[in-house]
């Protein structure tokens, strides 16, 4: 039946998706910030575990340590020096300020890797496992499996931390996380770390499967917002529900509409999210 | 506004006017596009500055209204008859779209305006037989030297220009411009006292849409050929919040010099850094929000430019 291999496929596929919104949704979720940089950390973080691997030969799926870490650390220090300046301003001006450092980092991709779109060809593949008719590549196979992991330890770092808790209690009421004694600002930066660290790793899990281009960043964006509003603003739950319900409509949509239409598909369905359940599928109840 | 603005203002407009005497078209070329700069952030400007929602998807009409002007111009509809029937279709979307979004606020409103220029560049990317897809779409040419191109359309330009303009100068002196300014306060305040928040939220959304379709019509015939990657840029859509952002916004003027500002700065930012010039532009769009909050009216001159702007 090929309806089980695109219900594989968009699982596949979901997984990876989770992995890309999980951080953005956290950090509009928190800092009521829709961050644009969100797609070009991805990208950063491909090219990490690109690099990685044709340079020194490192499996991308152990370059996601460095990838988080780096984009952890550029994370926490253009929040803290940056964004945290104008975060409680409004929509418009933290988007326009997220768009001019977009726009500052795909430059600086561009100029340094060139415009070409590259691709992680691994040397000793999984190779491709067959169930009946359908058939799925263990490579991608594994990497979502990583990816769920990954959201899972966000999931934990956010119950079981101290920083963790903090995170929760300033999203759920700034005023009160303030005045408990919880510094504001730097779990903020924290905060946003953990989001451009989940962008890094998911950048690098990307890497086996898609080519990537310095200015694929928009294209990565653009589906983290609808998953976030698909799962719900801020929840990491939400997000991995969202990331697959985002990938099984993808891989079905592109069989009824053509793949050219995805985005389309995708819009219409955020569209009509937006006004029936505004909240998302799960809410917004908790992480 | 007091007689030395008005006076002020003609001043302008007359160098305005005979600036094609200077028979230069370079200068022409850029004040053309310093026009549809501030056409685009005037029809930013009523939703954006006057009602306080935060509008990013300017290129949708834009660019809606370059490809609705160029396929009946291709297929040999008379150029101002071409304009005329783009502003119908910017208008009408506008009108349709507002019903729908205009529900949404804050994130959600920015996110659903944001991602319809993209849905639009793919269905203009997929529709091939009538838009030309990727490969573009050439228009029918004038046969004109380009001196007399560059003339003929910078006045079109302008004239669009001052429209929008005297439009944005009743708006703000006008019942739509107090209910707007309401809305932006307190859009749930204003629906208790009365005021029928929907109806102008929609009207204002509707001119948005009207004013940079035109702006994209003209600019379609102007260049001769255009693509879907090109009108739908999403720069087109931010890039009239900058100018509004460096100028004033909800102000009457402000838009204006702030596109003229912007257009300056840009036009630098091209001619030293070709390689670097989307980083630089961020660089300078990310030194304005940190060191400029409020626009270009923070430096001294505070007051005489709030009248300036405000007029």
């Amino acid at each position: 039946m090929i309806f089980f291999q695109y219900l594989a496929n968009g699982l596949i596929l979901g997984g990876l998706y989770a992995c890309i919104a999980a951080g953005f949704s956290l950090v509009w979720g928190v800092l009521s910030i829709i961050n644009l940089l969100h797609g070009s950390f991805i990208v950063f973080g491909f090219y990490i575990a690109y690099f990685s691997y044709t340079v020194l030969g490192i499996h991308p799926f152990l370059s996601i340590i460095t990838s988080g870490l780096v984009l952890g650390a550029i994370g926490y220090v253009v929040q803290f020096f940056v964004i945290n300046r104008v975060v409680a301003r409004s929509v418009l001006v933290t988007l326009i300020l997220t768009f001019g450092l977009e726009l500052m980092m795909n430059n600086a991709m561009l100029v340094s890797f060139s415009a070409d779109y590259r691709k992680v060809i691994l040397q000793n593949s999984l190779g491709i496992a067959q169930f009946g008719n359908v058939f799925i590549p263990l490579d991608r196979a594994l990497s979502t499996l990583i990816a769920f992991l990954l959201i899972l330890l966000l999931w934990l770092v956010l119950r079981l931390t101290s920083i963790g808790r903090a995170i929760v209690a300033v999203r759920f009421d700034r005023e009160a996380a303030l005045l408990m004694g919880i510094d504001v600002t730097r779990t903020y930066a924290v905060t946003f770390a953990l989001g451009a660290a989940l962008a890094g790793a998911a950048g690098s899990l990307l890497s086996v499967s898609f080519p990537i281009a310095p200015l694929s960043g928009p294209l990565f964006l653009s589906k983290a917002f609808v998953i976030c509003v698909l799962g719900g603003v801020g929840s990491v739950p939400g997000a991995a529900v969202g990331g697959l319900a985002f990938g099984l409509l993808e891989s079905f949509g592109a069989v009824l509409f053509g793949s050219e239409y995805a985005l389309t598909l995708a819009f219409v369905v955020l569209i009509i999210l937006l006004l029936v359940r505004p909240h998302g599928l799960l809410g917004v109840k908790g992480f | 506004m007091t007689t030395p603005q008005r006076i002020s203002l003609l001043i302008a407009v007359v160098a305005l006017l005979a600036l094609p005497l200077l028979g230069n078209n370079y200068i022409l070329r850029l004040a053309t596009i310093a026009s549809m700069y501030a056409v685009l952030t005037m029809a930013w400007n009523v939703v954006g500055g006057f009602a306080g929602y935060p509008l990013f998807g300017i290129a949708a009409f834009f660019g809606l209204g370059a490809y609705s002007g160029a396929v009946v111009q291709a297929n040999g509809v008379p150029v101002a008859l071409a304009w005329i029937f783009a502003v119908a279709v910017g208008t009408l979307f506008a009108l349709v779209l507002g019903f729908v979004l205009l529900r949404l606020r804050g994130h959600a409103f920015a996110i659903a305006t944001l991602v319809i220029a993209e849905v639009l560049r793919e269905l203009t990317n997929g529709w091939t037989s009538l838009t030309g897809g990727g490969m573009g779409l050439n228009l029918p040419f004038f046969g004109w030297s380009p001196t007399a191109l560059a003339v003929f359309f910078f006045y079109v330009m302008l004239a669009l220009a001052m429209l929008t303009l005297a439009t944005t100068y009743v708006i703000a002196h006008n019942r739509l411009g107090f209910a707007l300014n309401c809305i932006r306060q307190n859009e749930d305040a204003a629906n208790i006292v009365g005021i029928d928040t929907t109806r102008y939220k929609i009207i204002a959304f509707t001119l948005s849409g009207a004013f940079a379709s035109a702006a994209g019509a003209i600019y379609a015939s102007w260049t001769g050929y255009i693509e879907p990657s090109d009108v739908y840029d999403v720069l087109f859509s931010i890039k009239p919040i900058i100018m509004a952002l460096l100028g004033g916004m909800g102000t009457v003027f402000g838009p204006v010099i702030g596109a003229v500002a912007f257009l300056v700065l840009d036009e630098i930012v091209w001619r030293n850094f070709l390689q670097l010039h989307t980083g630089v532009l961020g660089f300078l769009i990310v030194v304005l929000i940190l060191f400029l909050p409020s626009g270009l009216s923070s430096f001294g001159i505070r007051d005489l430019w709030r009248k300036a702007a405000a007029a």
